[in-house]
C-alpha cells in the first residue's frame, strides 16, 4: 500500500469516526436522558464549540502541512470543513427549532438586533456555499483560482464565529479570546505564505529579465 | 399597603390534610430554631426528597403566595446554579460548595437602624415562624424554575431592626473567605458580592429571606445558610450566604451593575419589554421544557408589586 492509499483507506475512515464522536456523545446522552439540567443549553453549547473546533482544524491543516511537510494532510481539509458545517448546522437547527419554534421572524429579529447572533448567523450562512462547492466537480467547474478565492470565505466564518462566541459569554471571555488568537495566527500564516510566494514569483520573473547594461 | 391576592392561589394551597392531622406534633416542637435544626423528626412527604443527610424543616406554614405550577426537581434546583464564589460553571457550586461552613453563622446589622448589632442566625430563626413559598425564579440569562423555598419575610426582619427615617435602602453582602469560597481567588467579580433593595421593596411581603429548600435546610450551593429571594426580580438580586445587612440613605451599587452597568441595573425587575443588550427577555426556557415560554412582567407577580413602581420609567430603571 502506498502512503496515499494508507491515508485514504485507513487513516481517513478513522478520522471520520473520530469526528463523529461529539455527535455520538450527544445522541448517547440524549437517549439516556443525561444531558444535564438544561439539555437544550448542553446541545447548543456542544454543537457550537465543536463547529468552531472543526473550523480551526480546517484552517490549521495547510499551515501544519507547510511546517511539517506532511502533504497527506491536504486530504483531510474537505472532511474537516464539512464536519464544521455539520456541527454548525446542528447548532443552528437547535436554535431555530428549540429557541424559535421554526418561526423565521424571530430569527430575523435576532439577526438584525443582536450582534452575537448577527456574527453567528454570518458565520453559518457563509459556510453554505463552501459546503455546496466542496466536490471535485465544483472545483473543476469553477477552476482552481476562483474556487480558492471563494473558499477564503472560511476565514470570515472563522473570525465571525469567534466574535459570536466572544459576545455570547456572560463574564469570562478567556476561551473565546484563545480561539480568536488561534484563528488570527492561522490567518496571518496564510497571508505570510501568499506574500512570500508572490515575492518569490516576482524574484523569478525579475531574474528572467535581461540585465540592463 | 393593599396586597392583592395572587391569581394562582388554589384551594390545594391550604395546609394538606395529613399535615393538619399531625399539627399536635408541631405544637410540641420547642421553638422555631429547634424546628429548623431538628433532624428528620417528621421529614417531608414529597417523593422528590432529597438529601438524606440534610436537616429537615418541619412545621412550615403554608403561604398565600404559592404558585401551583409544577415544581422543578431537587436535582434541577441544586445542580444548576450561578454562584460565582464557587466557580463560573453551573455545575461548579454543587461540586465545590462543600467547603462552605454555614454553621455557626452570624449577620452583622448596621447603618440607619435602631437595633444594630451582630446576630447569630440561630437567634434570628427563633424570632420568625418559617413558611414555605413556592416561587417562580427567573434568571437574567432567560431560564426559569419553580422552587419551594422555606424562610421568613424580609419585611419582618426589617421591622425588627427598626430602620430610622433616614434609611431608604437596604444593602446586603455575601461572605468573603476564599478558603470557604474558592472562586473568590479569581477576580471574576469584585468580592464581596453586594445587592440592595429600596426599603419599600424590602418591606414587600413577597421578599423572602430563605433558609430552606424543599423542606430541608438550604444546601450550600443554593446560598446557605441564609439568602434573599425576590421573585419579581432577576435571580441575581437573590444574594446568597448573607453576612451583612446595612440600612443606608443612598442607592447602593450592586455587584452586577458595578461589573456591567449597561447590562444590569439596580432594579432588575423581570421585564419582557426591556431586552438584555445581548439577548431577548421576551421569553424564557423553563428548565424541564424544550420550547421557550413567554416571560411575564414582574415574573407574573405584577398584581402584587407593580404599584411599587408607579410613575417610574422602567426602561430607564432596568
Amino acid at each position: 500500500m502506498t502512503q496515499t492509499q494508507l491515508v485514504r483507506r485507513v487513516v481517513k475512515p478513522l478520522a471520520f469516526a473520530a469526528a463523529l464522536e461529539p455527535a455520538c456523545w450527544l445522541l448517547y446522552n440524549a437517549l439516556w436522558g443525561d444531558l444535564g439540567v438544561n439539555p437544550v443549553e448542553t446541545i447548543t453549547n456542544h454543537t457550537g464549540i465543536w463547529c468552531l473546533r472543526f473550523i480551526v482544524i480546517t484552517l490549521a491543516l495547510s499551515p501544519l502541512r507547510w511546517l511539517t511537510g506532511l502533504n497527506p494532510l491536504a486530504l483531510f481539509r474537505r472532511m474537516a470543513g464539512l464536519f464544521a458545517f455539520f456541527y454548525g448546522t446542528l447548532h443552528f437547527m437547535t436554535y431555530f427549532v428549540l429557541d424559535h419554534s421554526m418561526v423565521f421572524d424571530g430569527v430575523w429579529e435576532d439577526v438584525v438586533k443582536r450582534p452575537y447572533i448577527t456574527a453567528g448567523f454570518t458565520a453559518f450562512v457563509l459556510m453554505i456555499p463552501l459546503a455546496l462547492t466542496s466536490t471535485q466537480g465544483w472545483i473543476r467547474r469553477l477552476g482552481g483560482k476562483k474556487w480558492n478565492l471563494l473558499h477564503r470565505l472560511v476565514y470570515v466564518t472563522g473570525l465571525a464565529a469567534c466574535l459570536h462566541y466572544f459576545w455570547k459569554v456572560k463574564l469570562d471571555t478567556t476561551t473565546p479570546i484563545y480561539y480568536f488568537a488561534i484563528v488570527s495566527v492561522l490567518l496571518a500564516a496564510r497571508v505570510w505564505k501568499s506574500a512570500s510566494k508572490r515575492a518569490a514569483a516576482n524574484a523569478t520573473a525579475a531574474a528572467r529579465l535581461p540585465r540592463q547594461a | 399597603m393593599l396586597i392583592k391576592q395572587t391569581p394562582d392561589l388554589r384551594e390545594s394551597d391550604v395546609t394538606p390534610r395529613e399535615l393538619y392531622l399531625r399539627r399536635r406534633e408541631f405544637i410540641g416542637t420547642a421553638g422555631l430554631a429547634a424546628a429548623a435544626l431538628a433532624t428528620g423528626a417528621l421529614g417531608t412527604d414529597r417523593a422528590e426528597a432529597q438529601n438524606p443527610a440534610a436537616q429537615k424543616l418541619t412545621n412550615l406554614k403554608k403561604s398565600a403566595f404559592d404558585t401551583d405550577e409544577k415544581m422543578n426537581s431537587y436535582r434541577d434546583v441544586t445542580t444548576y446554579n450561578n454562584f460565582y464564589e464557587f466557580g463560573l460553571d453551573k455545575g461548579d457550586p454543587a461540586r465545590n460548595a462543600h467547603s462552605l461552613k454555614p454553621k455557626p453563622w452570624s449577620i452583622k446589622v448596621d447603618g440607619e437602624c435602631a437595633k444594630p448589632g451582630t446576630y447569630n442566625l440561630e437567634d434570628i430563626l427563633k424570632w420568625f415562624p418559617l413558611e414555605e413559598r413556592i416561587y417562580r425564579m427567573r434568571c437574567v440569562e432567560a431560564w426559569s424554575m419553580v422552587i419551594p423555598w422555606a424562610g421568613f419575610p424580609l419585611a419582618d426582619f426589617v421591622k425588627r431592626m427598626e430602620p430610622t427615617s433616614k434609611a431608604k435602602y437596604i444593602e446586603f453582602r455575601t461572605l468573603v473567605d476564599f478558603t470557604q469560597m474558592p472562586g473568590q481567588t479569581e477576580p471574576n467579580l469584585q468580592w464581596p458580592y453586594r445587592e440592595g433593595l429600596r426599603l419599600d421593596e424590602a418591606r414587600h411581603p413577597l421578599a423572602l429571606l430563605a433558609v430552606g429548600l424543599y423542606g430541608e435546610v438550604l444546601p450550600n450551593q443554593n446560598g446557605a445558610p441564609i439568602r434573599l429571594v425576590v421573585p419579581w426580580k432577576y435571580g441575581f438580586k437573590g444574594i446568597k450566604s448573607i453576612v451583612s445587612v446595612k440600612f443606608v440613605e443612598k442607592e447602593p451599587l450592586n455587584t452586577w451593575q458595578q461589573t456591567r452597568a449597561e447590562e444590569y441595573g439596580f432594579y432588575a425587575n423581570v421585564n419582557p419589554e426591556v431586552d438584555h443588550p445581548r439577548w431577548t427577555q421576551k421569553s424564557e426556557r423553563r428548565i424541564g421544557e424544550f420550547f421557550r415560554r413567554k416571560t411575564l412582567p414582574f415574573n407574573g407577580y405584577g398584581d402584587q408589586v407593580a404599584s411599587l413602581y408607579s410613575g417610574m420609567d422602567l426602561k430607564r430603571n432596568y
